[in-house]
C-alpha cells in the first residue's frame, strides 16, 4: 500500500451525514473538497482531482449516475465509491453499471469505509456483502445461449466461490485464508465479476438497469 | 338570522345561486315578495314581444350586484381592468380593420361592421376570462386553498363570461336583424349557421377550462391523499421512535436497537418490500427472524439472499435453527454485526450464520448445552441435513446448515 493518503471527495445531499463522514475518516484519508448536487460535485471533483470520490446515490437532479456520467466525460479514470442507504438491486446495479467501482451501505464503521477508500484509490472494487448477494442472483441460471461472448456472462466456479464468501460476511484477507489463495488473488477474482457486472447484458442486469432508469 | 333576512329583502340583489340565467328574477322576486316564476313570465314574454326582455335582462345584470357583498358586473370588470381593455382593444382593431378595408373599396355595409365588431369584444372578453388568474400566480400548495380559490374562480367566470356572452348573442342578433333575417326567417340556413358559430364561439373556451380545472382537481385530491397517507405513517412510526430515543439518549444499545427496527420498517415502507409478517417464503421468514433477534437482543444483523423456496415442513426446521444460530451469535458476539448468507433453491437449502465474536471451540461445548446440539444440530438432522460450526479463536464463528431436498 502505499503510505500517503488518499484523498477524496465526498457528495451527499445530506449535510448531517457529509459531515459525520467527514469526521469519521479524519486522519485517515484528505478530504479535498465536498459537494451536495450533482453541479457542485462535477465543479469539485474536476478541480480537486481526488484519488476517490465517495457517491451518494439517491440525489436531486439524476443522482450518482449523474454525477458518474458528467465526470467521465472530462475525466475517465476518475475513481467513484457509491455509498447509500439503498438496498434495492435496482440502485446498486445502476451506479456500477454507471462506472462506480464499489458499492457499501451508510451504515459502515469507519475504519471499514476508510478501507474501502483505499483499495478503491488502488484500483480494486469493494463488494458489500448485499452486492455480492445481488451479482449472485443476477448471475444465477445458465447464460442465454443468444449471447456472444459465454465468458462475459457467467461467473467461474471460482469467482463464485469468493462472491459467496463476501455475501457471508468475510473479508478478503479471510477468504484468501479460507481458499489458500493470496489477497491479491481475491481481489482480482473481485475486479473481474465488476468487469462483467458493468459489460455483461444478461437478462437480470439489463432489467434492473432499465427499471432504475424508468424511475430516476 | 330572521333580521338579516328581513334587510336583505330591503334592497335590489341579483340571487344568482337560485336563478337561472343571472339571478335577475330571483332576486326581483325576493324583493318583491313574490315568486320568482312571475318576473320571468314577464321578462321571457317582454323579450318575445319585441326583444324589450332581453335589453332590459343584460341591463339588470350589468347593473344588480350579486347579493349583499356583490359588486355589480360592471363594476366587477372594472376590477380586473385586463379583460375589459382586452374587449375594448380588440374591438377597436376589428373595427379599424373593417374600416381601413372599406377605404380600399371592399364594402362592407354597417349591418356587417357592427356586429362584427360586437362580436369580436364578446370573444375576447370570453376568451380572456377563461383563464383565471390563478394560474398566473404561484400555486398554492395547500390543498384546500388552491380549492377554495378553483371553486371561486369557476364563479367569477361564470359571470364576467356572461357578459361577453351576452355581447356575442347581442351580435348575432343585431346581424340577422339587420339583414331582415329576423323578421321574416327566409334564410333558416343563415340563421343556424350564425347561432352556431356563435354557440361554439362561446362554448369552446369554458369547454376547455372545465377540463383542464378537472384534471387539476383530481391531481391536488391524489396529492393530498398521499401526503396525508405519509404524514400518518411518518407520525405512527418514525416521530414515536425519535421521542423514544430521546428518551433513552442514555443507554447506547438501547438507541441503536431503536433506530435500526425503524430503519428497517422504513426501507419496508418506502420501496415496498414485503412487510415483515408475510411468512410464506424462506426469504421473508429469514428476514422476520432477524428482525426478532435484532430487536430482542440489541446486535445488528445483516441478511442476504440469494434465490427464494417456499417456505414449507423442513424449510421451517431450517429458518428455526438459522434462528438458534443467531440468538447464540448475539449471545458471544460481543460486537459488529451478525451475517446472514441464504441460498435457497428447489433443491437446496444453504444457511450460514456468522459473527465476528471471540469465537469456540464446538468440541469444547459441553453436552448440557441445549443451544447448539439440540436447537441447530438435531433439528437439522431430523430433517435429513446437517449442521457444522466451524470456529476459529479471533476470527469469529460460522454456522453452517445445508438441507438437500428430493423432488
Amino acid at each position: 500500500m502505499t503510505p500517503k493518503k488518499p484523498s477524496v471527495v465526498i457528495v451527499d445531499d445530506h449535510d448531517l451525514f457529509r459531515a459525520g463522514v467527514r469526521s469519521e475518516l479524519e486522519g485517515a484519508v484528505e478530504v479535498r473538497g465536498e459537494a451536495g448536487t450533482v453541479e457542485d460535485a462535477e465543479r469539485a471533483i474536476l478541480a480537486t482531482e481526488p484519488d476517490v470520490v465517495l457517491l451518494d446515490v439517491h440525489m436531486p437532479g439524476g443522482g450518482g449516475v449523474e454525477v458518474i456520467r458528467r465526470v467521465a466525460l472530462h475525466r475517465p479514470a476518475q475513481r467513484f465509491l457509491a455509498l447509500s442507504v439503498s438496498d434495492t438491486p435496482e440502485d446498486v446495479i445502476a451506479v456500477i453499471r454507471a462506472g462506480a467501482r464499489g458499492y457499501v451501505t451508510k451504515t459502515i464503521s469507519a475504519p471499514d469505509l476508510a478501507e474501502a477508500v483505499s483499495r478503491v484509490r488502488d484500483g480494486d472494487a469493494v463488494f458489500s456483502p448485499r452486492l455480492a448477494g445481488f451479482v449472485l442472483d443476477a448471475f444465477a441460471g445458465d447464460f442465454e445461449p443468444a449471447q456472444v461472448d459465454p465468458e462475459l456472462h457467467q461467473l467461474t466456479p471460482r469467482e463464485r466461490e469468493v462472491l459467496q464468501y463476501i455475501a457471508r460476511g468475510y473479508l478478503y484477507k479471510e477468504i484468501a485464508l479460507e481458499l489458500s489463495i493470496s489477497a491479491k488473488t481475491v481481489e482480482a477474482h473481485v475486479s473481474a465479476v465488476l468487469r462483467k457486472l458493468q459489460l455483461s447484458t444478461r437478462h437480470q442486469l439489463s432489467r434492473w438497469a432499465v427499471e432504475r432508469r424508468l424511475v430516476e | 338570522m330572521q333580521q338579516i333576512d328581513i334587510s336583505a329583502r330591503r334592497t335590489l340583489y341579483r340571487d344568482p345561486e337560485r336563478g337561472v340565467v343571472a339571478g335577475v328574477c330571483a332576486g326581483l322576486g325576493q324583493r318583491l315578495g313574490v315568486d320568482p316564476l312571475l318576473p320571468r313570465v314577464v321578462f321571457v314574454a317582454a323579450a318575445a314581444v319585441g326583444g324589450m326582455g332581453v335589453g332590459a335582462y343584460v341591463l339588470a345584470w350589468l347593473l344588480i350586484p350579486a347579493g349583499p357583498t356583490g359588486s355589480a358586473t360592471t363594476e366587477r370588470l372594472r376590477e380586473r381592468p385586463g379583460s375589459a381593455r382586452t374587449a375594448a382593444g380588440v374591438a377597436l382593431l376589428t373595427l379599424s380593420g373593417l374600416l381601413a378595408l372599406r377605404q380600399l373599396g371592399i364594402l362592407f355595409s354597417d349591418a356587417i361592421v357592427w356586429p362584427v365588431v360586437l362580436g369580436a369584444a364578446g370573444v375576447a372578453l370570453v376568451w380572456r376570462l377563461s383563464t383565471p388568474p390563478g394560474e398566473e400566480v404561484a400555486v398554492d400548495a395547500r390543498p384546500e386553498v388552491a380549492e377554495r380559490a378553483q371553486r371561486h374562480w369557476a364563479t367569477v367566470g361564470v359571470y364576467r363570461g356572461g357578459f361577453g356572452v351576452a355581447l356575442i348573442v347581442g351580435a348575432a342578433l343585431l346581424f340577422l336583424y339587420a339583414n331582415g333575417l329576423l323578421v321574416g326567417l327566409r334564410n333558416l340556413a343563415l340563421t343556424a349557421v350564425v347561432v352556431t358559430v356563435g354557440l361554439v364561439l362561446i362554448l369552446a373556451p369554458f369547454w376547455w377550462r372545465l377540463l383542464r380545472s378537472l384534471a387539476a382537481e383530481r391531481a391536488v385530491r391524489i396529492r393530498s391523499q398521499a401526503r396525508a397517507e405519509v404524514a400518518a405513517d411518518l407520525h405512527d412510526s418514525v416521530l414515536q421512535t425519535l421521542a423514544l430515543i430521546q428518551r433513552r439518549a442514555q443507554n447506547p444499545r438501547a438507541v441503536a436497537t431503536l433506530a435500526r427496527r425503524q430503519e428497517r420498517e422504513l426501507r419496508a415502507w418506502l420501496w415496498g418490500s414485503p412487510p415483515l409478517v408475510a411468512h410464506d417464503s424462506v426469504a421473508s421468514a429469514l428476514a422476520l427472524v432477524a428482525a426478532e433477534v435484532e430487536t430482542e437482543h440489541g446486535v445488528t444483523v445483516d441478511v442476504v439472499t440469494v434465490g427464494d423456496a417456499p417456505l414449507d415442513e423442513p424449510a421451517r426446521a431450517v429458518v428455526a435453527a438459522t434462528r438458534e444460530a443467531l440468538v447464540n451469535a448475539a449471545k458471544f458476539a460481543s460486537d459488529g454485526p451478525v451475517s446472514v448468507y441464504a441460498e435457497s433453491g428447489p433443491e437446496r437449502l444453504h444457511v450460514f450464520v456468522r459473527d465476528r465474536g471471540p469465537g469456540f471451540d464446538p468440541d469444547a461445548v459441553p453436552p448440557d448445552r441445549h443451544g447448539v446440539r439440540e436447537s441447530i444440530m438435531g433439528r437439522m438432522e431430523r430433517q435429513g441435513g446437517r449442521a457444522t460450526v466451524r470456529a476459529a479463536l479471533g476470527h469469529g464463528t460460522e454456522v453452517e446448515l445445508a438441507l438437500e431436498r428430493e423432488q
